[in-house]
This record gives C-alpha cells, sequence and structure tokens, in this order.
C-alpha cells in the first residue's frame, strides 16, 4: 500500500492515520478511526448520511479523500454532545421523535448543527432547504423539520440566558 | 374469536402516552450499530461481480486469474452453490437470483463473488474474472413481455390458475381471480360506465442503508451472521437450507436496520457471504454499493391496468371489473394476485371481478414494498372513481361514502369484514379542515382511498424480571420505526410499572423461538399481543410468590396497579407487596420470575386510510408543487401516537415520491440507467410541507388492546390522491405514474389537441 | 360444508369455485380438501390463509369452525 500520512482533529482530538491515497475521508473516519457514526448511504454525495464539518464547512465525508483531511478540524456526530450532556438537537430530535430507522440521523443532526450555526433563527423554509442533501425515506421530513425548529429556539434561549 | 377481548372502554395509563424511544440516544449519538458497522477479527472484504446484460447464456467464467491475484482468499460462482432445494423451485429462484446459474436474467444479476483481504484487492479481483456471455433477446416492459412475440425468460413456466392447465411456456406466471356477483349484469344496469387505462413505472423502497451483512461459516457448518433484515428468523432458515446448513447451527442477529418497507424481506447477498466464508475459512464482510442496491434488489412491479366501473345516476355502483399486469421481474411473483385482491376492497359492491397476470420481465426480483401493490391497483381504481362522480355530477368524497364497505360487506376478495374504518376516514376527510381550503389558480385537491390486509403471524416473546425490579423484555421482530418503545409501553401497562423500568432487546435467533418476518404491518400488532400475554404470565408467577410470601391461597390475590394485594377481610393486615419487593426476594421464592409466550397472532385487523392533497402545477414547466396533506387512517388503538403519524407521513412521503419523480428507466439495452440518488430522486426535504395526520381508532376486535397495523396503509392512497389533484388542476386526467413534469406537458398538450 | 376457492386455489380442485368439504377445525378442513384434490396439497406447503366468518387465519390449524361458517379460503399475503 502506498500510504499517505495524516494528522487532523477529530472532534477536538488529535489523531493520525496512514491510509491510501484514494481512499475516502468517509471509508477512513469508519474504518480506522472507528467512528462509525458517520453512515454511507449512497457514496457518491447524494444521500448526506455521512455529513460531517471540514474546518467547520458541511461536506460528504464520501466526496473527500482521507488525504486531503491534513491538518484540519473535521467534525461528526460523535462529537455533538459535550460530557454527558446531549446536544439541544440530539434532544429534540429524540423528544418530537424525528427518527425512525435513525440511519440518516446522524447526518442530519450534523447539517442542523451547521445550519443553526449560521442562521439561529431559520424559517420553515430556510430549514427544509438546509437540510435538502440529507435524504430520509422513514419520516416525510415533518418531525425533522419540528425538531429543528424546537432546537433552534432552546438554542436562542440559551445564548440569551447566557448573556 | 382467538381471544377473549374487552378493549371497550378500557383504561390505559401508559399506552397512547408518547414517551420518548429508549435507543433514542444510541441512535442520535451515532453508537447503534446497523449492518456495515460490524466488523470481526480477521475479516475479509466480500464483493460481488454483476452481469452488464439483461439477458445473456453464459458460457464461460475463468476466474483463474483472480485467484491467484495475492490477498484473494475465496472465489465462487455459481457452480459453488450446489443444489440442495429438494425440488422446491421457490427455493431455487431464491438461490438462482443470489448468484446466476448458467444464466444472466437481469442487468445486475450476481455472477460471481470474491472474499478478499481489503477493497481494493477484491475489486482488482472482480477485474480479473473473465465472464464470456452470449447475449440473448430481452424484454423489461410488463405489456412487451405478455405479447406472442416477446422473448421467453423461463422455458418451464406454465401460466398457474388457468384451467386446463396450458402446456406451452409463458411469461405470465400466473393469473389470479377474485370477485363475485355477475359484472354483466351489473353493467347492463348502469347509467354511466368509465373505462380507462393506466400506467405505473419500477420505484425501490429507497432504503437509505444499503444491504450490509458480517458472515462467519466454519467447516464445521456453525456460523454466525450480523445482518441488516426484516427477518433475521426467516434469514437464518432460507440460509440454513440452500447452504444445507443445520438451521440451530447459524445464529444470526439483526443490527439495527437502517429502513426496510419490505425490500429486507427477502435474502439477496447473505448465503453469498456465507458460502465466502466458508471458502476462506474467516468471516466475511459483504456491504452493497448503492448501485448494487438498485440494481439487483428489491423494487416493485412496474403496471398497467385496466379498469372499468358503471353507476347509477344515484351513485351506487353497479358492477366493477379490472384487469392487472405486474411484472415481477425475472422470477415469478404474486405481485398482481394482490393488486387484484386490494383493487376493490374499500368498495361495497354487489358485482365485482379483478383479474391479475403476473409477468416476468428481465429486471430484478420483485420484492415487497409496504402494502405490496395496492398502491397501482389504487391508482387505477380511484381515479375511475373520481371520473365516474364527475361523470355523474355527484361529490367524490359522498361518492365513495355512498359505496365504501362496512361491517358484513362481503370483500371483492372474498371474506366478510368485521368492524372496519373505510366509512369513519371518509366522514372525517369531509369534515377536515383541509377539504375547505380555498384554491387558486393551477390548484388542484384530490382524495383517495386505501386498503391493506394487515397480518400477524408466528411470535415468541420473553419477559424476564431482574431483581431490582427491573424488566427486559426480548421481542423477536426488528425495530422498524420506534416498535421498542411501543412494547416497552405494553409491557409497562400490563404490570403496572413506569415504563422507563423496561428495556426492550431484539433476541437473536439463538435467543427466542422462530418469530415471523417483520412484515405485513405486524411488529406492534404480533409482539404487542405476545407482550401483553408474557406479561400475563409473569404477572401470574408474582401473585404465587406475594400468596407463597403471604401464606394464603394463590386465588386470593390479585395484581392492581403494579402491586399484589390480599383480597378479603382476613387478609386486612397484609400490606400490598410492589412488583419490585416480590423481585428483591425472588432468589429465595423459588428463583427468577419470567413470563414467556408463544402465539400465532392471528385476527390482524384490515386497514384502511382516506388522504387528502392539495397540489400546484406551473402549466410552464409541468412540476407539481405539494401545497398541503392529510393523512386519516384507522389505528384500532394508537400504542404510541408519535410513531403512529410517523408511519403516516412517511408512507405518504412515499407516494408523493412514486406520484411525482420516482421510476426505474431502462434503456433499449436493458440496462438501468439510473441507480442511484442522484438520477432515482427520493422526495427531499424542501419537496414536502408538513404532513397533516388523524388517527381514527376503530378497535380491532382480535387484539386485547384493539391494535391494528399501521405501517403499510399510508402508501396505498397517495399516487391516487395526487392524480386527482393534478388532474383537477390541469384538467385532463392523468394515466402514468410517475407524473413527472414532461408527461405532465405531454398529458396538457394532448388534452389541448 | 360449502368451501370457497380464490385464485390460483380453484385451478387445483379442477376450475371449481366451491366445493364441499367436512371438518371441525382448520386443520380437518385442509385434509379433507387434500383428500379430495392432492393437487392442493402443493398451496398448502406454499402457505394458504383461512378465512372462516371473515376472520383471517394462517396457521393456526386447531381453529374450531362452526356449522355453517362462511368459509374462505386464501392465497397467504406478503407485507413490506
Amino acid at each position: 500500500m502506498n500510504g499517505v500520512t495524516v494528522s487532523a482533529k477529530v472532534n477536538g482530538d488529535a489523531v493520525q492515520y496512514v491510509c491510501p491515497a484514494d481512499e475516502s475521508l468517509l471509508d477512513v473516519l469508519r474504518n480506522r478511526l472507528n467512528l462509525t457514526g458517520v453512515k454511507e448511504g449512497c457514496g457518491t454525495g447524494d444521500c448526506g448520511a455521512c455529513s460531517i464539518t471540514l474546518d467547520g464547512r458541511l461536506v460528504c465525508a464520501c466526496l473527500v479523500l482521507g488525504a486531503e483531511a491534513e491538518g484540519r478540524e473535521i467534525g461528526t456526530v460523535e462529537g455533538l454532545s459535550e460530557g454527558g450532556k446531549l446536544h439541544p438537537l440530539q434532544e429534540e430530535f429524540i423528544e418530537k421523535a424525528a427518527l425512525q430507522c435513525g440511519i440518516c440521523t446522524p447526518g442530519f443532526l450534523v447539517a442542523a448543527k451547521s445550519l443553526l450555526e449560521r442562521n439561529p433563527n431559520p424559517t420553515e423554509e430556510e430549514i427544509r432547504y438546509a437540510l435538502a442533501g440529507n435524504l430520509c425515506r422513514c419520516t416525510g421530513y415533518d418531525k425533522i423539520v419540528r425538531a429543528v425548529q424546537s432546537a433552534a429556539k432552546i438554542m436562542r434561549r440559551g445564548k440569551k440566558a447566557a448573556r | 374469536m382467538p381471544y377473549e377481548t374487552d378493549y371497550t372502554n378500557q383504561g390505559f395509563t401508559k399506552v397512547g402516552t408518547r414517551v420518548n424511544r429508549p435507543d433514542g440516544v444510541d441512535k442520535v449519538t451515532g453508537r447503534a450499530k446497523y449492518g456495515a458497522d460490524a466488523n470481526a477479527a480477521g475479516q475479509l472484504v466480500g464483493r460481488v461481480l454483476r452481469s452488464p446484460h439483461a439477458h445473456a447464456l453464459i458460457t464461460k467464467i475463468d476466474t483463474s486469474k483472480a485467484e491467484k491475484l495475492p490477498g484473494v482468499k475465496a472465489v465462487l460462482t455459481g457452480k459453488d452453490f450446489p443444489d440442495l432445494t429438494g425440488g422446491n423451485r421457490g427455493l431455487m429462484d431464491i438461490l438462482e437470483n443470489c448468484m446466476a446459474r448458467g444464466r444472466a436474467l437481469y442487468d445486475g444479476h450476481a455472477v460471481a463473488a470474491v472474499a478478499a483481504i481489503d477493497a481494493d484487492t477484491a475489486n482488482k479481483a472482480l477485474k480479473l474474472i473473465k465472464v464470456t456471455y452470449k447475449q440473448l433477446p430481452h424484454v423489461t416492459d410488463v405489456d412487451e413481455a405478455i405479447k406472442p412475440s416477446a422473448p421467453i425468460i423461463h422455458d418451464w413456466v406454465r401460466t398457474a390458475g388457468v384451467t386446463p392447465a396450458p402446456t406451452t411456456a409463458s411469461n405470465v406466471a400466473q393469473r389470479s381471480e377474485f370477485g363475485h356477483g355477475d359484472v354483466d349484469a351489473g353493467f347492463a344496469q348502469a347509467d354511466v360506465i368509465i373505462e380507462k387505462s393506466f400506467k405505473t413505472e419500477q420505484t425501490h423502497q429507497g432504503y437509505i442503508e444499503p444491504h450490509a451483512c458480517l458472515a462467519t461459516l466454519g467447516p464445521d457448518g456453525s456460523g454466525e451472521l450480523w445482518v441488516t433484515t426484516q427477518g433475521h428468523f426467516t434469514f437464518r432458515n432460507v440460509c440454513a437450507s440452500l447452504l444445507g446448513l443445520e438451521v440451530a447451527k447459524l445464529k444470526v442477529t439483526s443490527s439495527e436496520i437502517g429502513g426496510g418497507f419490505g425490500g429486507k424481506t427477502h435474502v439477496w447477498t447473505e448465503p453469498v457471504a456465507l458460502q465466502l466464508s466458508r471458502k476462506a475459512n474467516r468471516p466475511v464482510k459483504l456491504v452493497m454499493s448503492r448501485d448494487e442496491v438498485f440494481r439487483a434488489t428489491g423494487p416493485t412491479s412496474s403496471t398497467s391496468v385496466d379498469v372499468k366501473i358503471g353507476a347509477k345516476r344515484n351513485g351506487k355502483i353497479t358492477a366493477a371489473t379490472a384487469e392487472l399486469r405486474y411484472q415481477s421481474g425475472a422470477f415469478p411473483g404474486m405481485w398482481a394476485m394482490f393488486g387484484a385482491m386490494t383493487s376493490f376492497a374499500c368498495y361495497d359492491l354487489k358485482n365485482v371481478k379483478s383479474v391479475g397476470f403476473d409477468v416476468l420481465v428481465n429486471r430484478p426480483k420483485v420484492a415487497a414494498y409496504r402494502a405490496p401493490s395496492a398502491p397501482m391497483a389504487a391508482f387505477a381504481v380511484e381515479s375511475v372513481v373520481d371520473m365516474l362522480a364527475a361523470e355523474i355530477g355527484m361529490d367524490a368524497v359522498d361518492f365513495r361514502i355512498k359505496n365504501a364497505a362496512k361491517k358484513g360487506t362481503k370483500a371483492s376478495y372474498g371474506p366478510v369484514y368485521g368492524p372496519i374504518g373505510i366509512g369513519p376516514t371518509l366522514d372525517a376527510v369531509k369534515n377536515h379542515p383541509h377539504m375547505k381550503r380555498k384554491l387558486g389558480k393551477n390548484q388542484g385537491r384530490g382524495v383517495a382511498c386505501g386498503f391493506w390486509f394487515n397480518f400477524g403471524g408466528q411470535t415468541c416473546t420473553d419477559l424476564n424480571i431482574g431483581v431490582d425490579g427491573s424488566v427486559n423484555l426480548t421481542v423477536g421482530t426488528v425495530d422498524v420505526g420506534g416498535s421498542r418503545a411501543s412494547l416497552a409501553l405494553i409491557a409497562a401497562e400490563e404490570l403496572g410499572i413506569d415504563y422507563e423500568q423496561v428495556r426492550v432487546t431484539i433476541g437473536d435467533t439463538n435467543s427466542l423461538g422462530h418469530n415471523d418476518t417483520t412484515e405485513g404491518s405486524r411488529g406492534t400488532f404480533s409482539s404487542g399481543m405476545a407482550t401483553i400475554f408474557a406479561a400475563r404470565n409473569a404477572v401470574e408467577v408474582l401473585k404465587q410468590r406475594a400468596a407463597a410470601t403471604w401464606d394464603i391461597p394463590v386465588e386470593q390475590v390479585v395484581w392492581e396497579a403494579g402491586e399484589a394485594r390480599a383480597k378479603g377481610k382476613q387478609n386486612n393486615n397484609l400490606p400490598p407487596l410492589s412488583l419490585k419487593e416480590i423481585a428483591a426476594k425472588s432468589p429465595r421464592t423459588g428463583g427468577p420470575i419470567a413470563g414467556h409466550n408463544e402465539v400465532v397472532a392471528d385476527g390482524a385487523g384490515v386497514s384502511f386510510a382516506s388522504h387528502m392533497c392539495d397540489v400546484e402545477v406551473d402549466p410552464e414547466t409541468g412540476a407539481t408543487k405539494i401545497l398541503r396533506y392529510t393523512v386519516v387512517q384507522d389505528a384500532g388503538k394508537a400504542i404510541h401516537p408519535d410513531y403512529v403519524e410517523g408511519q403516516f407521513q412517511g408512507g405518504a412521503a412515499q407516494g408523493i415520491g412514486w406520484a411525482l419523480n420516482e421510476e426505474y428507466i431502462y434503456g433499449d439495452d436493458g440496462r438501468l440507467q439510473n441507480a442511484g440518488f442522484l438520477d432515482y430522486r427520493i422526495p427531499v426535504c424542501s419537496d414536502l410541507p408538513f404532513i397533516d395526520t388523524q388517527i381514527l381508532e376503530i378497535p380491532n376486535p382480535n387484539h386485547p388492546y384493539g391494535v391494528r397495523g399501521v405501517g403499510e396503509t399510508s402508501i396505498v392512497p397517495p399516487l391516487a390522491a395526487i392524480g386527482n389533484a393534478v388532474s383537477n388542476a390541469v384538467g385532463v386526467r392523468m394515466t402514468h405514474v410517475p407524473m413527472s413534469p414532461p408527461r405532465i406537458l405531454k398529458a396538457i398538450e394532448d388534452g389541448q389537441a | 360444508m360449502e368451501v370457497q376457492l380464490s385464485g390460483i386455489l380453484s385451478q387445483a380442485a379442477g376450475g371449481a369455485r366451491c366445493v364441499a368439504c367436512t371438518g371441525a377445525t382448520i386443520g380437518e378442513l385442509l385434509q379433507s380438501l387434500v383428500l379430495q384434490y392432492p393437487e392442493m396439497q402443493m398451496h398448502l406447503d406454499d402457505g394458504i390463509a383461512v378465512a372462516v366468518n371473515g376472520e383471517i387465519y394462517r396457521d393456526r390449524r386447531d381453529q374450531p369452525i362452526p356449522s355453517n361458517a362462511d368459509v374462505f379460503l386464501l392465497p397467504r399475503i406478503q407485507g413490506g
């Protein structure tokens, strides 16, 4: 194997791995770093199940090479909760029954978190377009959108309280 | 009645509440393990080589180069699967679909497989396998396939259901007829008769998780299979039969399942993975690509349907007929039969006849897809029902109400209905605020009804009470959409304890007796029933322990609100014993406390739904926007309303995709042209509005809580509801699903011409 | 009693839509049916369903059949 040695940060922790030059970051995360919360639904960037952030930007891990992550910060669903506390999006996805089979949930959570960081008070339409790259086959998106709306509200309230 | 039921005025304290699902945290943190998330020491990567041809003889497969590639540990072709089916044609079809035997029957048909030390080596090995094909004529269209000139898919197929039995081969595998009365006499009484033909294209279940498994099989015939499946017990039985294993020696564990909708009721690559593992004597992980999922697994039928319905001016239907042609892919199926059975199930008809033709084509083997075959029949029938109502000048909902089936109606497929919900769902539609919303330019409203049988089946459940009073419920149905929460609610209800005290586990095949596949909307219905009886058995033990503790006859003990109470004045001095107290003492009162139940959960109540839909069609582009969508469905009893609503919404969304976008597109070469989520476009978040739901509860008398299955019916009405809405918006009857922009534009053009 | 046969099941009975049978339970009924029409065995092996007064049974062979019951033999349903 002609390996590339990569140093990166995943969910705040420094990692180092060796991967073939043509291996996707998705395969690196799942098979080399054991972060199987990142899901593969298509491998072609169409389903969003492998949504992660790369230096804060939302990407499909299947469309990024493992070698490209050198020196960069990767965020996955595994990094959403802090300590023993779930992120408000995670709380609201459970509370609002926004998942059925749950395979798309990690991708939705990462994509929704990215949206709320950019836009803390999105309209329904903004939520729907921001999440249009994530496929869900179980829910019809109804309860997902409601969970994001609810989490956004809680997070805005939290920010106000912190000020 | 199979069980004594007293569902009326039952007071529930847990059932019907919207609790958080017990597996929620696992699923929002990425910890839940799905099919592709398991690994074993020393595992190999399995890959499958697939036919690029729609129909071809495989004259030679040379695997020698692949076998010599360093890192390749096993290579398989059809020859590596000896025929152990004992003449069972159904099993042979499954085997031949898993791996071609001398002939490739569709684009994507497996012809060879490899196991290698890594994905790169496995992919290289696939390229080194030389397959020599001799292409044969092919057919992929259902109407073309029944023409006398069509190439014959299987020379051994004789049309079943025809008397006298035919002596020549045909692509029509089966003819099935249902109905009663005299349709000719009925049409003679009609004032208005509408006759129309419809087509629907092939769609895929589209679960986001591709098929995946981790297989281990040793030379001693013992093995394990970790797999994403709706039925691990069925998978075990089928794999054992195909590979000559003892059932008890193959342990199958169902992973978390990333969607199935019927597509994960059948084995596809699992026997191949097991055989690779046996040959290499190492674990083999086999994960399908999305392209493979589309080309080689589970789509539902494309169809062609003729419907004729006659009615009096007063709105009463006098006769109805349907001829339904469903393709089942390259292997015989009975999908047209289900279409024929469900087509007129919503209506009370004196004279009705439906005939289904199951047709073979060079496409992947058709699998069940949520209320299999019903949506296509409903599209045709509910469209003609709308046309008929319009023709006699009656409101389409009133027309349906006038003809709706009710308790005592002889169903078009034979039996007589018990208490059913089609009338109440239509009444709810009529009174729903949705129906009063004003429509604008280029907008239209559609209503349609749908039916699905539901069923129960073999079920086996264990309930064990720990010494701290916590309860472990082990079920053998798979949790496809929140059933753990519902089953925990049921156990808590029966035992009178907190919901949080119950933990539900999906047992593997070695920890429970056989459980039928989680299909037919049976998960909560049948495992719910078995949970109730298992809990009641546990309560009997709890009462015995309390009686022994008090030294009184067990007949004087009752179980109320989670505690044993001693009845009778002589026992007034005995304070109640809670489940926790009895459990704590159990080591010294007779050991562990458990309840078990095995049951054939018959008596699943049939299910009906009525949907309303408002659309806006852009006359320039032909694009359709769903403005409003409302589902009304009978749930019997909603154990967990959130997840019942979720089933309603999810089924509606799949139906919307089918109605507007989704279709398998085959080229003249018989190859699938859109095997990916980019070109096979399922609805995305921005395509849909909120989907409103209304749960009706018309109790099923055969379930202790009145439960009916809820999972499938919601996909039945959308094709027709949207078809009616689009037709009303553009003023032209839509007869071909999906109603993609080009089809709508063409329909408008043709209508103006 | 009279048993109504639907779909492909009637072919196994020589095309008859309705046949006379005896049996106090579903199991006995099916036994009597196979004695008369041996070809029916194939369909029983594949799996069928029996509707007794509108109630559909799949696997419960000991289910009693009341006299004068409306009995309907159906193919077994698959689901999604």
